[in-house]
């Protein structure tokens, strides 16, 4: 993966950085050691990797200022980085960056029930802000798979959804308001406990901008009372179409589930083999969650397995306990894990049409067999989230190219068939240098032509999202 | 003066390409908001359609053209709807024309539901449109989750034309329900029925409406939508009618096709139709309303959104600060939507947050050709 050539006059200048550094923070939240920067070398995408110059650890709004300020006039770059949990390389360094993580700012800063909001310093994790309202009844939507140890901060810069978003939405559709420090220091409010700010929605710009824009470091999140019950049900299909015809049909009928969660034969029998889910031996699996009181539970999944029925399943069974439910979901969300059991593994996120599932699922079935590798598919189906775990062996030299070429070419068919690359996890590095294939040169330098506005001196995270060749030229401007 | 109309994108990108004057940038032209542009009349009415509607994705493209009316009527035969609900403007402003899906994204516009289901831009999945240098730039796409590069989408909306001329948008769309239902509650003050409207609101009952008519409307009345199917809706309504027993007798009312002429009547304002004075729009935290309302003289109020959106009549020509100030002192914003154009119509914004507006205007807009005047700090 090609990253821009670090900059030697920044590097000469490291002592002068860490001492002005020192100036405005205290000495515990500036790391400057090599034995300790390497903690902050990647993310979750760890097949790359490069320690950074320093890394810092600001605990208030304005010591981010106060040191975004100093990096901007020394004209060192910085990524910023919210628990590191990111699979595209969101938050991966070069040898001239400095590393801004939000880890101590991981305040509750107001929790209003009335008005249904809640603030928070960014980095705190996305499970412990529906921690800080869950007393009273209330929860934070989104839910991303990393949801223990992802930071808010970071959801905000990838926009990130999970496996309950077909209905309650993903980060932007929850997000009200933020405090944000742009590269040259200053600090702006935008939205708050209102809907709909004024102006350009600038909030929805930020979210999913991958902290190229600016370092958010609070945010106003909306609220909403648990559901009183949830209830899953599991369908067993002969073939992916068939599966994938079930999803169409029940969305059509009017039904909106809560979560529809797809799964293949090779991730099905993975997950059986990990969690004992009790999960059928069959082709295609669905897991179609809804919720409301008992009663309304009833009431959507007769809906829901009548039309299952029409399409013949193996396997069609309502949970009829909590314990049954939970081991339902265990299966679900320890795909990763159970691939990872198997071998390596690369995770990819691209969304498709729902139209589409069956067309695509089956190409992705012919192209394993061209590269030689397997695949594994879990996925949002509801919203057309694909996730196919590619196996692969890291300690075989050339694999990883391999399987990153499949990956490639997976992504690609996403796109070809109207869909996206990347539904969840964002563009970081990983996806970086297929933009060309999504986007037209002139939609993308209308998308760089934003961050010439919000940071013209292309210092924050400016490795990310644009293939390199398509961003030197600002990059170069801004020197 | 006569009103440009393209036929197609195409068209369209070659007038802004060689255009050297600004255009006034216009859907139907049904919501004349933001401070009155001089340009040559720019009409997307000619670009009309539906592209695609895939009921089982939830999914319809449409030319940005293309009435409202035609969309509804689309997703209709499908059991479908478009769940933001947004307003119809003509009453109000008394306007006339074909208001299009384009102008709805234009100005993001929401009705009732928005508290529930969250507003225009929430289902803007993808768009095209044309800059101010004439070429056609697409963002977004047509899936529903899709974080790949920068979101223009939400940009786009509610931009008011500014920044590019819309000529496609793809939207998610959601079943409509069998049944729709209103639990009222008569005689509230301003402060108690907000704080009855939160209490359902903070509810598990999924209420989708939330508003309160106060006495200046005849009776004070609270009312709470639910929709669903029946045997849900009736649930949720005895459960509702126990949660808020403490605020009063909270009535029943399960007649689908009056309470959808209702909440239609609600959605538009109807209230506020025909009668003489400034209209505007406040978007608060609910829990300020009351308050922020009381401070107005000679104000009427619609409470929307549980508290958080007041469509607010005043006497003709009141001064905007008599608005904005308890609105900027709470936190929040206010539009002047029917009124003296030349006053203000948005509300001015922090300096930085304004030079990020107009650098970013710049950028899509680098010769000044869409709407001049109609968003910005002074407009």
């Amino acid at each position: 993966m090609e990253m821009p050539r670090p900059n030697p006059d920044i590097i000469a200048r490291k002592a002068e950085l860490v001492s002005r550094m020192l100036e405005v923070l205290p000495a515990d939240a500036v790391i400057s050691d090599p034995s300790e920067t390497r903690a902050y070398e990647c993310d979750a995408l760890t097949a790359y990797k490069c320690p950074p110059l320093a890394a810092i650890l600001p605990s208030s709004t304005q010591q981010v200022s106060d040191a975004l300020r100093i990096c901007h006039a020394m004209g060192v770059p910085v990524v910023p980085r919210g628990s590191g949990t990111s699979l595209a390389g969101g938050a991966l360094p070069t040898a001239d960056s400095v590393i801004l993580g939000v880890a101590r700012l991981n305040d509750v800063l107001d929790t209003d029930y009335d008005n249904r909001f809640i603030k928070v310093q960014t980095g705190r994790t996305n499970l412990s802000v529906t921690g800080a309202v869950e007393e009273h009844g209330f929860f934070y939507a989104p839910d991303p798979s990393s949801q223990l140890a992802c930071a808010i901060a970071g959801n905000i810069a990838m926009n990130s959804g999970g496996a309950h978003c077909l209905k309650y939405g993903v980060t932007t559709n929850n997000l009200m308001g933020v405090t944000m420090v742009l590269m040259d220091g200053t600090i702006m409010e935008l939205g708050g406990a209102h809907l709909d700010a004024p102006g350009y929605d600038l909030l929805g710009l930020i979210c999913g901008s991958e902290g190229q824009l600016g370092v958010v470091t609070e945010a106003t999140l909306r609220i909403l009372h648990k559901p009183e019950g949830a209830r899953p049900v599991l369908m067993g299909f002969d073939s992916n179409e068939v599966a994938g015809q079930c999803v169409s049909d029940i969305i059509k009928a009017g039904v909106l589930p809560v979560a529809i969660e797809f799964m293949d034969r090779p991730c099905i029998r993975a997950c059986e083999a990990f969690a004992k889910a009790g999960y059928p031996d069959c082709e295609a699996l669905l897991i179609v969650e809804v919720e409301g009181s008992d009663a309304e539970i009833d009431e959507q999944l007769e809906t829901i397995m009548a039309i299952a029925r029409t399409h013949n399943p193996v396997e069609l069974r309502q949970s009829t306990s909590a314990e049954e439910s939970a081991r339902i979901w265990l299966g679900r969300k320890s795909a990763f894990g159970a691939m990872g059991q198997i071998n390596d593994y690369m995770c990819l996120d691209g969304t498709i049409p729902v139209s589409q599932l069956p067309f695509v699922l089956k190409r992705i079935g012919e192209m394993s067999k061209e590269f030689g590798l397997d695949v594994a598919n879990v996925f949002h189906a509801g919203d057309g989230n694909m996730h196919p775990l590619i196996l692969f062996d890291a300690n075989k030299p050339g694999d990883l190219e391999l399987c990153e070429a499949f990956g490639a070419e997976i992504l690609k068919l996403c796109v070809e068939v109207g869909g996206c690359l990347t539904g969840e996890h964002g563009v970081g590095i990983e996806k970086r240098d297929l933009m060309v294939d999504q986007y037209a040169p002139q939609d993308l330098e209308m998308q760089m032509a934003v961050k010439d506005v919000f940071d013209p001196k292309w210092l924050l995270n400016p490795a990310k999202v644009f293939p390199l060749q398509s961003s030197e030229s600002h990059r170069i401007a801004a020197e | 003066m006569t009103i440009l109309t393209p036929e197609s994108e195409a068209d369209l990108a070659a007038i802004v390409a060689s255009a050297d004057t600004p255009f006034h940038v216009q859907g139907g032209g049904t919501r004349p908001i933001g401070g009155p542009t001089n340009g040559t009349p720019l009409s997307t009415a000619g670009l009309s359609g539906i592209e695609l509607y895939e009921p089982g994705s939830l999914t319809l493209v449409v030319r940005a053209g293309t009435p409202v009316a035609e969309v509804e009527a689309a997703l209709a035969a499908e059991n479908q709807r478009l769940a933001f609900e947004p307003m119809d403007h003509r009453g109000l402003l008394g306007t006339k024309g074909e208001p299009t899906i384009g102008g709805v994204i234009g100005a993001n516009v929401s009705g009732p539901r928005r508290i529930q289901a969250g507003a225009a831009r929430d289902f803007l999945l993808g768009v095209r449109f044309v800059d101010g240098s004439g070429q056609v730039i697409r963002n977004g796409g047509r899936v529903m989750k899709n974080v790949t590069g920068y979101d223009l989408v939400k940009l786009l909306a509610g931009s008011y034309g500014t920044l590019g001329i819309l000529t496609e948008v793809a939207l998610k769309v959601l079943p409509d329900t069998v049944t729709t239902a209103t639990l009222s509650i008569l005689g509230l003050d301003d402060v108690s029925a907000v704080a009855a409207l939160s209490r359902a609101l903070g509810s598990p009952f999924e209420v989708t409406g939330a508003v309160h008519l106060p006495q200046a409307q005849g009776a004070a009345r609270t009312l709470i939508r639910i929709e669903g199917s029946e045997a849900s809706v009736a649930y949720r309504a005895a459960e509702l009618q126990k949660l808020l027993a403490g605020f009063g007798e909270v009535l029943f009312d399960h007649d689908t096709a009056a309470n959808r002429a209702l909440w239609q009547d609600l959605r538009d304002v109807t209230v506020f139709h025909d009668r003489p004075g400034d209209v505007w729009r406040l978007s608060v935290k609910p829990s300020d309303a009351p308050g922020i309302v009381a401070s107005v003289p000679g104000a009427e109020a619609l409470y929307d959104w549980g508290g958080g959106l007041i469509w607010l009549l005043v006497p003709q020509g009141t001064a905007p600060a008599v608005i904005r100030q308890p609105v900027d002192d709470a936190g929040g914003h206010a539009t002047l939507i029917r009124g003296n154009r030349n006053a203000g119509v948005f509300h001015p914004l922090p300096a930085p947050v304004a030079a990020l507006q107009d650098g970013l205007r710049l950028k899509f807009d680098p010769n000044g050709l869409f709407n001049p005047g109609l968003m910005g700090q002074t407009a």
